[in-house]
C-alpha cells in the first residue's frame, strides 16, 4: 500500500475513531490483497509507511466478500463486478482473507 | 455496386535488430539525456545479432518455430543456444541492423541524413545483392568523409547514427526546419524507420506471393504508430503512399489509418470493405515498426540483469484481395465495435467487441477456435510490473464469456491454451495487437486444421488527453467454406 495512502487511512482513523471507519478492498489478486489487509489491521508489513508498527485493527473487507456483495445487491453487483470476480478469481481471494483474519 | 467476398490472400512479417538505435527509443533518449552514463549500461545489456535471431518469441513471430513451443520451453527465453535450422519455413526475414541504416538513407528522399562513405562501401554490395533489399536500393544515399561527419555531428544540428554497440558514429541526420518541432532529427528518424520496415514488410510480402505483383497493388492503408507532418500539421498523415512509392507499388495510392493499437483491426475491416464494395481490388494493409518503443522497459531489464529485450523493429503486411477459392474470408458481417456509451473497464470493452458479435452471429466458445488479442512478450513486461498481458486479457474474456453464456465455466480454467494465443510479439503496440498473428492466422486458416479465429484490438485513446475513453475492433476471419 503506498505511503501516501496509509498516511491518510491512519491521519482518518485519529480522527474519526478506529470504530468508524471500514476499509473497502479492491485489490485484484490474493498478493496484494494481503497486503493491504495486513498494513490496516496489524501494521504495514513492509515496515516502510506511516502504518509501520500501528494496529489500527480496522475492519476491512475486499469488495468480493459475501457481506459486500450482500450490501451492493445481487444485481447491481453481478452488472458491475461479476465478471470481474470471476476473471480475477475472486473465490481465492475471499478465501485468503478469511484465512488471515483468523 | 458491386458485391465480391473480401479474404486475406497472403500476410507477412519481419524483424529488423535496432541495437543501435536503442539509444533513440523514447524511454532511453530521456533517461540518456538526463543521465549520460545509462547509455554505457544499456550498450552493455544489448543482445548480440545473433542472440536477438535466436530469440525464442522472434523466431515465433516470423513463424520459424511454432507457437506450441512458447508453452514447451521454460523461461528465461534469451540466453539459450540458436537452434541448428529453422523448422519452418518463415513469413519474412531477420533483418540486420546495417542494412537497414542503409536503407533508411535511401528513403530519405530529401537527403536529410548522411552515411559515412566508408560504411556505405561495406554495405552497399549487400544491399545490390540481396533479393529483399535490391529493389529498393536503386538509388545512392549522401555519402560523407570521417572528417566531415565529425564536423557536423559536433556542429550539433541534428543525431548521429550507430550500428550495434560500435562508438563510431555511421552516419548523420539533421533536423529539416530549425523551428518545426515536428521535423525535428529524432521524428525524420522515427517516420523513416517506419516507412522502411513498413516497405520490408510489402517487399516481403510480394516476394512471398508471386501472384500479388507491384502493380497489382490499388491502395495501402497503413496503420502503423507515427506522424508524418509539419509545423501546420503535426499528424498530416499518408505514410502509406510513401511506403507504396518505396516499396514500388506505382499503381497504388493509399491513407493512413490511426486508432493507437487498435488501429490494425480499423485497417483491416476498411480494406475488406473496400475490396467487397468493389472500389479497390487489392488493399495492403501494413504495420511499420515504431522506433519510441525501442527499449521502453529497458530501466526494468537492466534492473533485473537481464538483455534489452526490446531491441527489434517490427512490421507485418496483410494482403486482402478478392475470393480466389482458398483464402481466409474477412467476415464483414462479424464487426464488432466499442460504442462511445461502453464503459472502458475491460470487461465492459470485451463485452462490446466480442460478446456482441458473437450474439449477433450465434456463436458460442465451442464455435471459434482462436481468440486473438494483445500479444506481447509476457518475458518484456512481466519483469516491468506489466504481468502478462495476454494471460490476463485471457482471464477477463473467459470471464466474459461465462457471463454472457457463452462458455460453462469449468472451460475457464484452461481456456489461453485451448482458445488463446501466448504472447511473442516485441512491445511494438499496434503490431502485438491482433497483427502479428496475421500471419500465423492465414497458415492456421489454409495449412492447418483452424475454422475460424477471432481478431480484436483495444486502442487506449486517453493517452491523447482528448477523452477519457478507450476504444476496440473486432473481426472474425474464417476458413474458406
Amino acid at each position: 500500500m503506498d505511503l501516501e495512502v496509509q498516511g491518510r487511512i491512519k491521519e482518518l482513523a485519529e480522527s474519526l475513531g478506529r470504530n468508524n471507519l471500514v476499509v473497502l478492498l479492491g485489490a485484484p489478486n490474493v498478493d496484494s490483497s494481503l497486503i493491504q489487509f495486513e498494513t490496516v489491521t496489524r501494521g504495514d508489513p513492509t515496515y516502510s509507511g506511516p502504518l509501520t508498527g500501528v494496529e489500527l485493527g480496522l475492519d476491512t473487507y475486499h469488495v468480493f466478500e459475501p457481506a459486500m456483495k450482500a450490501m451492493i445487491g445481487g444485481e447491481k453487483y453481478d452488472e458491475l463486478l461479476g465478471t470481474l470476480e470471476l476473471a480475477l478469481e475472486g473465490d481465492t481471494i475471499v478465501e485468503a482473507l478469511e484465512g488471515a483474519r483468523r | 455496386m458491386a458485391s465480391f467476398t473480401p479474404v486475406v490472400n497472403g500476410a507477412s512479417s519481419v524483424l529488423i535488430h535496432a541495437p543501435g538505435l536503442v539509444r533513440y527509443g523514447s524511454k532511453p533518449w530521456r533517461e540518456i539525456q538526463d543521465r549520460p552514463s545509462r547509455l554505457d549500461e544499456l550498450q552493455k545489456s544489448l543482445q548480440s545479432h545473433e542472440q536477438a535471431e535466436a530469440y525464442l518469441p522472434n523466431r515465433v513471430f516470423l513463424g520459424q518455430t511454432p507457437i506450441s513451443s512458447l508453452y514447451e520451453v521454460e523461461r528465461p527465453w534469451y540466453g539459450r543456444p540458436s537452434p541448428l535450422a529453422n523448422d519452418r519455413r518463415a513469413f519474412g526475414d531477420f533483418i540486420d541492423e546495417r542494412s537497414f541504416v542503409g536503407l533508411v538513407a535511401l528513403a530519405d528522399v530529401f537527403k536529410h541524413v548522411s552515411l559515412f562513405e566508408g560504411f556505405w562501401q561495406d554495405i552497399s554490395p549487400r544491399l545490390r545483392a540481396v533479393p529483399l533489399f535490391q529493389p529498393l536500393a536503386t538509388v545512392s544515399p549522401s555519402l560523407v568523409t570521417r572528417d566531415r561527419l565529425r564536423a557536423d555531428i559536433a556542429k550539433g544540428d541534428g543525431i548521429a547514427l550507430f550500428t550495434g554497440t560500435d562508438s563510431q558514429p555511421i552516419g548523420w541526420i539533421r533536423h529539416a526546419h530549425h523551428e518545426d518541432g515536428s521535423l525535428t532529427a529524432n521524428v525524420l528518424l522515427e517516420n523513416l524507420c517506419v516507412k522502411v520496415s513498413a516497405a520490408l514488410a510489402v517487399r516481403e510480402l510480394l516476394m512471398r506471393h508471386p501472384a500479388l505483383s507491384e502493380q497489382k497493388v490499388d491502395y495501402v492503408l497503413s496503420c502503423s504508430e507515427e506522424a508524418v507532418g509539419d509545423r501546420y500539421q503535426r499528424g498530416g498523415g499518408n505514410l502509406a503512399k510513401a511506403v507504396a512509392e518505396f516499396a514500388g507499388c506505382v499503381l497504388a495510392s493509399g491513407m493512413d489509418i490511426k486508432n493507437f493499437c487498435a488501429a490494425p483491426i480499423p485497417a483491416l475491416v476498411t480494406g475488406a470493405a473496400l475490396v467487397h464494395s468493389g472500389v479497390f481490388e487489392n488493399v495492403v494493409v501494413v504495420g511499420g515498426a515504431s522506433l519510441p518503443k525501442l527499449g521502453m522497459k529497458f530501466l526494468y531489464h537492466l534492473e533485473k540483469g537481464m538483455p534489452v529485450l526490446e531491441d527489434v523493429l517490427a512490421a507485418a503486411a496483410v494482403w486482402i484481395g478478392r475470393d480466389d477459392g482458398k483464402s481466409p474470408v474477412i467476415n464483414l458481417a462479424s464487426v464488432g465495435r466499442h460504442p462511445v456509451r461502453s464503459g472502458a473497464a475491460l470487461d465492459k470493452q470485451l463485452k462490446a467487441i466480442v460478446l456482441e458479435p458473437m450474439e449477433r452471429l450465434d456463436l458460442t466458445a465451442a464455435s471459434v477456435d482462436r481468440f486473438v488479442t494483445e500479444l506481447h512478450n509476457p518475458e518484456i513486461t512481466v519483469p516491468a510490473n506489466g504481468g502478462d498481458i495476454p494471460e490476463r486479457n485471457y482471464k477477463m474474456l473467459a470471464a466474459v464469456l461465462v457471463s454472457g453464456g457463452k462458455m460453462a465455466r469449468s472451460e475457464m480454467q484452461d481456456f489461453m491454451k485451448r482458445k488463446g494465443v501466448p504472447g511473442f510479439a516485441p512491445t511494438q503496440g499496434h503490431i502485438a495487437s491482433a497483427l502479428a498473428y496475421l500471419p500465423h492466422a492465414h497458415r492456421e486458416l489454409t495449412e492447418g486444421e483452424a475454422r475460424n479465429c477471432f481478431l480484436f484490438a483495444r486502442a487506449s485513446l486517453f493517452l491523447g488527453q482528448m477523452t477519457q475513453l478507450s476504444d476496440g475492433m473486432s473481426v472474425l476471419l474464417a476458413r474458406h467454406p
